[in-house]
């Protein structure tokens, strides 16, 4: 296992590569649920939790179903089946087990299914990793996923602060709600810019 | 109908400045017109094709299991389009990469096949499917011609002003929140006036 490896994965996927403001992944639910900050850190734990298990599933569907049968161009097809099948089965989960759980994410986990940074997460796991070159592992793949996901919660979790914020600033009158919330997630992006300068030699963004 | 819709499709009901849906791709891809274009008529062919199967089928979908029949339909239509993309515009597929697969995910197209398709006749939602997509184009260009002009100083690749110096920031990611931000705020800015001067 190759430990240094799965560091430089973790590192990329947070900060340099981070999901929503480098790779512009899943802005659907950043813009949408980053009102208010005790929804936005359900929200981030939720999604994060889906693109791991995604990222399982779909590594070993690519690798065990499609791959030896010559079948990459159904990817997207059977990608978006897996993924919208297991965050209903996510949900009857986490509904049985822990109900406590459930009232707090509920409400969010039927619209994971459409957030384009899961079905992203699978796609760039069938490429080739950036860091070592070779396409990635199972293991991989999975911190890949698990890390994007965190990577996403700390956006939204920084954006559903400042925007709890921007609620009591005076703001003028064309500049209210979206346009100010994207001039606020243009700043913050430019500030993980500054996260470029801890890339490791030979990365390369995708996506 | 036909320009009454369009009109719809392209101002009242604008998916990215209207509606605010199918973010992701606005942003991502909108760095050249290039780029915008054929990200637009991707999503526009993608999004008359599941329009008409969708309101085709509509009547026999039971409704628990309508969206993942939906998602199903799509996915085939965005197959098509990746496929066609990678054997004949190559230059195209390596600007897009994954983004051509996660239209998929597309809230507009989504949106529309359970807001519209699932209800209307084959031919109104076709027209419906051709007005979102023009609409949702036409956004695309108008970002990415902001982003490519100050950017790198081209139009669809060819220099506009010679020696103007390319300001980097706006190729980038965080110069395409705080375009979309801008043009967002721009076109409230003429809703509220024109909503003033009815008053």
């Amino acid at each position: 296992m190759n430990l240094a490896g799965l560091i430089q994965i973790s590192i990329g996927a947070v900060l340099i590569n981070n999901f929503v403001l480098a790779r512009m992944l899943g802005l659907c639910p950043f813009l949408g649920v980053s009102k208010k900050l005790s929804s936005a850190l359900g929200m981030g734990i939720a999604v994060t939790f889906v693109m791991a298990m995604a990222s399982l599933c779909t590594w070993c569907a690519d690798a065990f179903v499609l791959a030896p049968y010559g079948l990459e161009y159904l990817q997207t097809v059977v990608f978006i089946l897996i993924i919208a099948s297991l965050v209903q089965l996510v949900e009857m989960t986490v509904q049985k087990f822990s109900p406590l759980l459930y009232e707090s994410l509920g409400i969010y986990l039927p619209l994971i299914t459409t957030n384009c940074a899961v079905l992203g997460v699978a796609l760039i796991n069938t490429g080739t990793n950036p860091y070592s070159g070779r396409a990635f592992t199972f293991v991989e793949a999975f911190v890949n996923g698990t890390m994007s996901g965190v990577g996403f919660t700390v956006a939204l979790v920084l954006m559903a602060g400042i925007r709890e914020k921007l609620d009591l600033a005076p703001i003028a009158k064309p500049l209210e709600g979206l346009p100010i919330a994207f001039l606020t997630a243009g700043l913050i992006a430019l500030a993980f810019l500054g996260f470029v300068g801890l890339g490791f030699s030979s990365f390369a963004a995708g996506g | 109908m036909m320009s009454e819709e369009l009109h719809r499709g392209i101002f009242k009901e604008n998916p990215i400045f209207g509606l605010a849906l199918g973010l992701c791709p606005a942003l991502a891809i909108s760095t050249s017109v290039f780029n915008a274009l054929g990200m637009g008529c991707a999503v526009l062919f993608v999004l008359i094709g599941s329009n008409l199967i969708i309101s085709l089928v509509r009547k026999w979908v039971p409704d628990r299991v309508r969206i993942p029949c939906y998602i199903t339909i799509i996915a085939t239509f965005v197959t098509i389009v990746d496929l066609c993309i990678k054997a004949y515009i190559p230059v195209l597929d390596r600007q897009l990469g994954i983004f051509v697969q996660l239209i998929v995910v597309n809230c507009v197209i989504l949106g529309r096949a359970e807001s519209y398709a699932s209800q209307n006749t084959v031919r109104k939602s076709i027209v419906d499917g051709v007005a979102i997509g023009l609409g949702f184009t036409l956004s695309l260009v108008a970002i990415a011609a902001v982003r490519e002009l100050l950017g790198s100083d081209r139009f669809l690749g060819y220099t506009v002003i010679p020696g103007f110096h390319p300001i980097l920031f706006f190729a980038g990611a965080p110069g395409g929140f705080i375009t979309i931000g801008a043009l967002l705020a721009f076109f409230n800015y003429r809703r509220l006036k024109k909503e003033k001067s009815v008053h």
